[in-house]
């Protein structure tokens, strides 16, 4: 097969597939029946090449973090959005602020999440969350009641058009703080929470979900720091 | 949403304000005329519509919130939190969602004890020995509001990430030449026949019995068979029936006559073999 042959079946399935294919998925679409199947460094070029071609266009190639997805370019929305009749759905403080904390605190459960934001969860939201597919329960914490610990999906990432955690923007830094109120502060911090990390996983929260994963799912989040 | 938030915050305020003790000249002036008459309080029949209080309740998002509020519309620094004046603010809001009769959230009430606290752990002369020196009373209380702070901007560049369906749109081209999978079925004739139970067996469900009145009673044509017989005195077998009521007519006469066989009120006869039947009275 030539190269502009391969290049034009993989631009063919990703438009096609209704949801973002994975390098591995791509290469499985060439028969070995039909000669070697293109390898990794060539399906790399192949993507990044359409990419380049797509530049200046009303669709791009995007990797989010369960593979690459042909879509429509964000400043189009304002048009785009017109074609359809219901306008996107909107999403209350109360969920967006909740999915907040456990993409920026996972592994992380409901009552810590209430005791960030003060007020209860409620379970209808975690209902929704774990529905829409965009948290999962990790596993579950080795203290009293063991309670389940929250994180998020490659499909949260996928959704807000993101391939890793890191991806997210940076939680603000505390305010400006002078020498008295640091000392303030620190007179009060709790060693085991560092606030200023991104992403602050609890060593003992981490190993005891990586026991708990359920097959088949990847950790995401689980290694950055 | 975001607008119907903050007209409920403004809205909330503005009652606060026109309550409030703070500002005594405030108060001696007319909230309104009506009519030329000054009006200096609010109406107590007022109507507000309920939807209009769920939103003032819903615009914050717990305690934390509101104290974020106050002390941000103060332009006050959160580590430098006035407890008296916020513990103040505070404590209007919750009597406006008290007399609002709202049901409290159980957060809110906790806060407002922890402000009380911390207020009067203020009032107390520190320790003399350094060593004892309690931490600052509002520390904790500060930690908590920076940290919630941090996760409400986190919410919103979250919401304004580019999302699915809102801001890009995965492109799915359609595709003529894609066929269904198609395979051959083998079924045996068992199996159709057991399908063909299941459907009758569910047919059976949806069966409809009509229940109707009798429109043929028996103990009526009794009656007026034995009228009949009295009057003619010998009636033809025959003339007992007719045909034009159909089967079911000539059912029920043919039960009436039984009937009255079998309480032995009239009598069948026949004068030869194979010759006519009469029908007459019981002697």
């Amino acid at each position: 097969m030539k190269p502009q042959d391969i290049r034009n079946v993989v631009e063919a399935a990703l438009m096609v597939a209704e949801q973002p294919m994975s390098v591995d998925r791509i290469i499985a679409l060439f028969p070995p029946e039909l000669g070697e199947p293109p390898t990794r460094e060539l399906m790399g070029t192949i993507l990044e090449d359409l990419r380049q071609e797509y530049v200046g266009r009303g669709i791009e190639l995007q990797e989010v973090a369960s593979g690459f997805r042909v879509q429509v370019r964000a400043e189009l929305a304002p048009w785009v959005n017109r074609v359809w009749q219901e306008r996107p759905p909107r999403y209350s403080r109360a969920l967006l602020e909740t999915l907040a904390i456990i993409a920026y605190r996972q592994p992380i459960t409901r009552a810590e999440v209430e005791a960030i934001r003060g007020v209860a969860v409620s379970s209808q939201l975690l209902k929704t969350l774990l529905e829409r597919d965009w948290l999962r329960i990790a596993g579950h914490r080795d203290s009293p009641g063991h309670p389940a610990v929250y994180a998020t999906t490659r499909g949260f990432l996928d959704y807000f058009n993101l391939k890793t955690l890191n991806e997210l923007p940076p939680l603000t830094e505390p305010p400006q703080m002078r020498q008295v109120d640091l000392e303030f502060l620190q007179k009060t911090q709790d060693p085991a929470r560092d606030t200023s990390a991104v992403l602050d996983l609890d060593p003992a929260a981490c190993s005891q979900q990586a026991g708990d994963l359920v097959e088949g799912k990847s950790v995401v989040g689980v290694g950055l720091s | 949403m975001t607008g119907s938030c903050f007209t409920g915050k403004v809205l909330a305020l503005a009652r606060l304000t026109a309550s409030g003790s703070q500002s005594p000249p405030e108060r001696e002036r007319p909230l309104a005329r009506v009519g030329g008459v000054p009006l200096s309080e609010i109406p107590r029949d007022l109507y507000i519509p309920p939807h209009a209080l769920e939103v003032i309740l819903e615009s914050f998002e717990g305690p934390l919130d509101l104290l974020l509020y106050l002390i941000k519309r103060q332009n006050l620094n959160i580590l430098e939190i006035p407890i008296a004046e916020i513990t103040r603010q505070y404590m209007r809001y919750i009597e406006l969602m008290e007399k609002l009769r709202l049901e409290l959230a159980a957060e809110y009430l906790l806060m407002a004890a922890m402000l009380a606290e911390i207020k009067s752990r203020m009032l107390l002369p520190p320790p003399a020995d350094l060593e004892e020196q309690e931490d600052d009373p509002r520390a904790e209380l500060v930690r908590r509001l920076l940290e919630y702070e941090r996760f409400k901007v986190a919410a919103d560049r979250l919401d304004a990430i580019p999302r699915q369906g809102r801001d890009v749109h995965a492109v799915v081209v359609e595709f003529p030449g894609r066929v269904a999978p198609r395979w051959e079925a083998q079924i045996s004739l068992g199996e159709v026949v057991e399908a063909l139970i299941g459907v009758l067996d569910r047919a059976e469900l949806f069966a409809h019995h009509h229940v109707q009145r009798e429109e043929l009673s028996v103990r009526e044509r009794m009656g007026i068979v034995l009228d009949r017989a009295a009057v003619d005195r010998f009636i033809p077998f025959r003339a007992v029936f007719s045909i034009q009521e159909g089967r079911a007519g000539v059912v029920v006469s043919l039960l009436a006559l039984l009937e009255l066989l079998r309480e032995a009120l009239i009598e069948l006869v026949q004068s030869e073999p194979f010759g006519p039947i009469y029908l007459k009275v019981s002697e």
